[in-house]
């Protein structure tokens, strides 16, 4: 794991705290249970057999407090760190955060900018140390966004909108997956997310915005269906309210496969390659 | 007249399938075809499919759930080859249609019908013995819960080869599961299998909490029953809790996809979070349905091979009740990613890290258990430190996730999956086989080759570090569950170490089947004689091995905790075994087939409601009442046993005894 964004450190920060915290009684846990099976074995007559302790108050004191101790520890841990750490709290930043919006289809990601009224599929493009702004929903069934170097993830669900404030701090490409199968074509489900400076940032939109394609109410109809996989791309997406009337269900949910014989389902037929073994 | 169900329902063009079922129906012929020979059906529909007594029952689920497991394993070879084949744009030999329901297919069999039985034929076999009872409190229920439990187990294995199995995870998540986006057979399968079986495991829950509750030996106070009855009673007191929201948020789906309800689709004002709320509400708890009775297994064996009490007996009580309550509170940590905030997922958090406070209370009492023992190593006590070493890392990869923070990047990762695994395989299989090979002599009167059960132990141990180390790192690099196929490098071989842990564990199994076979071939080379093997302390070790139908010819006088030991340290006083009791003739219930013909129509029902036939539904649901109305209007319901016999049988056990007394006076009685 190397975070390369505030969520990222912060959420790796509060897993290896706790892991430490457990660790400390966690190893001496183990090495005394081996060592004590060692020691009291049959054949060692340096072993004193006490075939009556089977009470001590002082160790049952013992035994309830270790545990007791320390989840009262990481329970403080987990208080704070919840807190902290909300998916939908925003990072204290002096810059605006971008806005982005966030659908999960059968089987892609689109990844709509209001503010620059652009959109992707496949390939989020992010300025780096902006903090960004992620308001997810889907156009199907459950997903979960994640981007393992960007930190927490968040379930995307129809009819539903949950969000999410990320950020990264270095310009690089980092891998993006769905992590709630989805259904068969669940594997294809992964993006790259460009994480680009200011500059770069810029001209990605721009390049976006002089794009041929435009997403639309009708454009986005043919996305829905089980398509799979689809190429990352760029279109131009003057309609500031798709996101919006997904959510509310003025776009109805995508449909999902067809019965095919046999009482299988059938998926829709892959239109770039991959072979359907379904029926 | 057939619904749905035509011939393109066989998978013809598949040939994994195909060959596996011919590979079934082979095993099963030859299986028919050699008791035939032997002319063992009436023995077998006599003793066995018909019987109502609790310990065949128990083994006849232990049997089912050895089978179920090896299913399950082969799924588990399959899905590990897959992935570390499907790389570098590869596809690997199974294409998603096909991978989806292997997954769902493995988790479903291995907690339903792997786990499930095997923890539940160990509590059915031992309970009534440890208890000095003759056996559960409803006997020909108990019958029909094992039938309903093999019929759902039926169902599964039957999409291989008619029609699919859910392509949703072993849970099927809604709105994946609905009708929209899951058309198919597949998920009716999984519905009927469940909701079948899931009866079947409600009644054994009513069933054993009643035994435990209404029917011990006299003497047979709460604070005096072995660990183990207080484990069976937690995690029964929990299934009784917690099934009927399995059987009624199953409904509900069953509701949506047969009559279009809207509970969880996506139209309609559903809500598909309701159903995971739901299905989890049941899955917290059952996570500890199964572990309770492990723990109770463990107990046993760490006791018995230390020669000594269980260190801090009340102490276990309170922890397991403790476990039991607050397994209720836990549920929401299955799904912190969905964005409840931040109140809701720290309470959620921190309730899930209090109950790791019960688990720990238990394995520092196992551990002064062993303080001050006379230590022996036999399999059961193998099995039962590599799980002591290896859950601790479990449960602390639990209460890792239970961080919500820390959640946020684990969930349904490969960690994940190497944490559940740590803690079901590390906990309950090697519960069930620590129980297994401790029980066995008891249940078939001869002990298992000791020799072939280190061969097994050691490369499934070995096995098991692999794989799930592998998957530990792996998920923590970001890898999530369920994947048919990977694109990222780093991850590769990680998954390669997981396929050999996987082939480490496949010479532990074959050494399980070596063992048990060589085991039967040398049964009077390792013939139980005393009924006493392990030098034991709970009534179960009082009687003979195996014991007699009515388990005990005179109920079993209790004057303290540990009750065996008790006797059998006042035996050794007294070199006497005491007078003979006065022998009386003793009522057992009487054999009945309710349960098989019960489960023929259940699974009839099943079968038709998944393929829409509606009228072998009806006359499966006739046939299910008829059952139910003759076995109500049944004349006798139970035999007796000539006070003749029990003097003969129990005469045979103390003579058995006596000389054991005389011959060794350490291990007595």
């Amino acid at each position: 794991m190397a975070p390369e964004g505030p969520i990222a450190s912060a959420d790796l920060a509060i897993l290896l705290n706790a892991l430490a915290i457990m660790l400390v009684i966690v190893v001496p846990t183990i090495l005394a249970t081996l060592g004590v099976a060692w020691w009291y074995r049959a054949g060692n007559a340096r072993a004193h057999y006490r075939p009556d302790f089977a009470y001590s108050g002082r160790v049952e004191l013992i035994v309830w407090s270790i545990p007791i101790m320390v989840i009262l520890f990481l329970g403080g841990v987990i208080w704070i760190g919840s807190h902290d750490l909300d998916p939908g709290r925003p990072i204290p930043s002096r810059q605006p955060p971008l806005e982005v919006q966030v659908v999960s289809l059968d089987w892609a990601w689109l990844f709509i900018y209001p503010e620059q009224q652009v959109a992707s599929l496949n390939a989020l493009a992010l300025p780096v140390g902006v903090p960004v702004h992620l308001r997810l929903t889907s156009a199907s069934v459950m997903n979960s966004f994640f981007v393992p170097r960007l930190g927490s993830q968040i379930y995307a669900m129809n009819g539903m909108e949950t969000q999410l404030s990320l950020r990264a701090d270095r310009a690089g490409q980092f891998y993006g997956q769905s992590a709630q199968f989805s259904g068969d074509g669940f594997s294809d489900m992964h993006f790259a997310v460009q994480a680009l400076p200011g500059v770069g940032f810029a001209q990605w939109v721009k390049a976006a915005q002089a794009s041929q394609s435009i997403l639309d109410d009708r454009s986005f109809a043919d996305l829905g269906g089980q398509h799979r996989p689809i190429e990352p791309s760029t279109m131009r997406a003057p309609q500031g309210t798709l996101f919006d009337a997904i959510v509310a269900q003025h776009i109805a949910p995508a449909p999902g496969p067809q019965l095919g014989p046999g009482g299988r389902a059938q998926s829709t037929p892959s239109s770039s390659g991959v072979q359907n073994h379904a029926g | 007249m057939l619904g749905k169900l035509d011939w393109s329902a066989i998978p013809f063009a598949q040939p994994i399938p195909l060959f596996a079922a011919g590979l079934v129906m082979l095993a099963l012929l030859g299986a028919a075809i050699w008791v035939t020979r032997r002319g063992l059906w009436s023995y077998l529909w006599r003793e066995w499919i018909t019987s109502v007594d609790h310990k065949r029952i128990g083994i006849m689920y232990s049997m089912l759930a050895l089978l179920m497991l090896l299913r399950g394993f082969i799924d588990a070879i399959m899905m590990r080859s897959q992935q570390s084949i499907a790389v570098h744009g590869a596809k690997g030999y199974l294409p998603p249609e096909h991978y989806d329901q292997i997954f769902s297919a493995h988790g479903t069999i291995m907690i339903f019908f792997g786990a499930m039985p095997f923890i539940i034929g160990l509590m059915n076999f031992v309970v009534p013995l440890q208890l000095g009872v003759r056996d559960v409190a409803f006997p020909t229920l108990n019958s029909v819960s094992f039938w309903l439990t093999a019929s759902g187990a039926l169902l599964v294995n039957m999409s291989l080869v008619i029609g699919e199995f859910a392509r949703t995870g072993w849970l099927p998540y809604a709105p994946l599961s609905e009708t929209t986006y899951s058309p198919g057979v597949g998920v009716d399968y999984y519905l009927w299998a469940i909701q079948i079986s899931g009866a079947g495991t409600l009644m054994t829950g009513i069933n054993l909490v009643t035994t435990i509750l209404k029917m011990r030996t006299p003497g047979m106070s709460y604070m005096r029953m072995p660990m183990f009855c207080w484990t069976a009673l937690g995690s029964n007191m929990l299934i009784v809790a917690a099934f009927p929201i399995l059987t009624a948020t199953l409904a509900m789906l069953t509701l949506d996809r047969y009559l279009g309800f809207h509970f969880f689709t996506n139209e309609a004002g559903g809500n598909m979070m309701m159903f995971v709320n739901l299905i989890w509400a049941w899955g917290h708890p059952e996570v500890y349905i199964l572990i309770l009775p492990a723990f109770g297994v463990f107990s046993e064996v760490f006791s018995t091979f230390s020669g000594k009490p269980l260190f801090g007996y009340r102490s276990m009580v309170a922890a397991t009740l403790f476990i039991v309550v607050v397994s209720f509170f836990v549920w929401l940590h299955h799904f912190f990613t969905m964005g409840a905030g931040a109140d809701v997922n720290a309470f959620f958090g921190i309730a899930t890290s209090v109950i790791a406070v019960g688990t720990g209370v238990k394995i520092y009492n196992w551990l002064f258990t062993m303080v001050g023992g006379r230590l022996r190593f036999p399999t059961p006590m193998l099995w039962s430190l590599a799980f002591m070493v290896t859950f601790v890392v479990g449960g602390m990869t639990g209460v890792l996730m239970a961080v919500p923070p820390a959640d946020f990047l684990l969930h349904n990762s490969m960690f994940l999956v190497a944490h559940f695994h740590n803690v079901i395989v590390g906990g309950v299989i090697f519960g069930a086989f620590a129980g297994y090979s401790f029980w066995f002599p008891k249940a078939f009167g001869f002990q298992l080759d000791e020799r072939w059960g280190k061969r097994a132990f050691w490369p499934s141990l070995i096995g098991f570090v692999l794989t799930f180390g592998a998957l530990y790192v792996v998920g923590l690099e970001g890898m999530t569950r369920r994947l048919q196929r990977t694109e990222v490098d780093d991850w590769i071989p990680w998954l390669h170490v997981a396929l050999a842990g996987v082939g480490f564990m496949m010479l532990g199994v074959a050494a399980q089947a070596i063992q048990l076979y060589i085991s039967i071939r040398d049964r009077e080379r390792l013939r139980d004689l005393t009924g006493d093997p392990w030098d034991g302390r709970s009534l179960e070790w009082s009687t003979s091995s195996p014991p007699p139908a009515f388990n005990f010819a005179v109920m079993p006088d209790v004057r303290g905790e540990e009750a065996y030991w008790g006797m059998k340290r006042r035996a050794i006083e007294a070199q006497s075994l005491g007078d003979e009791p006065a022998y009386e003739s003793i009522d057992m219930p009487r054999n009945s087939p309710t349960g098989i013909v019960t489960a023929f129509f259940a699974t009839l029902i099943g079968f038709a409601l998944i393929w829409q036939i509606w009228w072998l539904a009806i006359l499966g649901f006739l046939g299910t009442y008829a059952t139910f109305v003759v076995f109500a209007w049944r004349d006798r319901d139970e035999i007796s046993v000539p006070v003749e016999e029990v003097t003969r049988i129990d005469r045979a056990r103390r003579a058995a005894r006596a000389r054991h007394l005389g011959q060794n006076d350490e291990e007595p009685a």
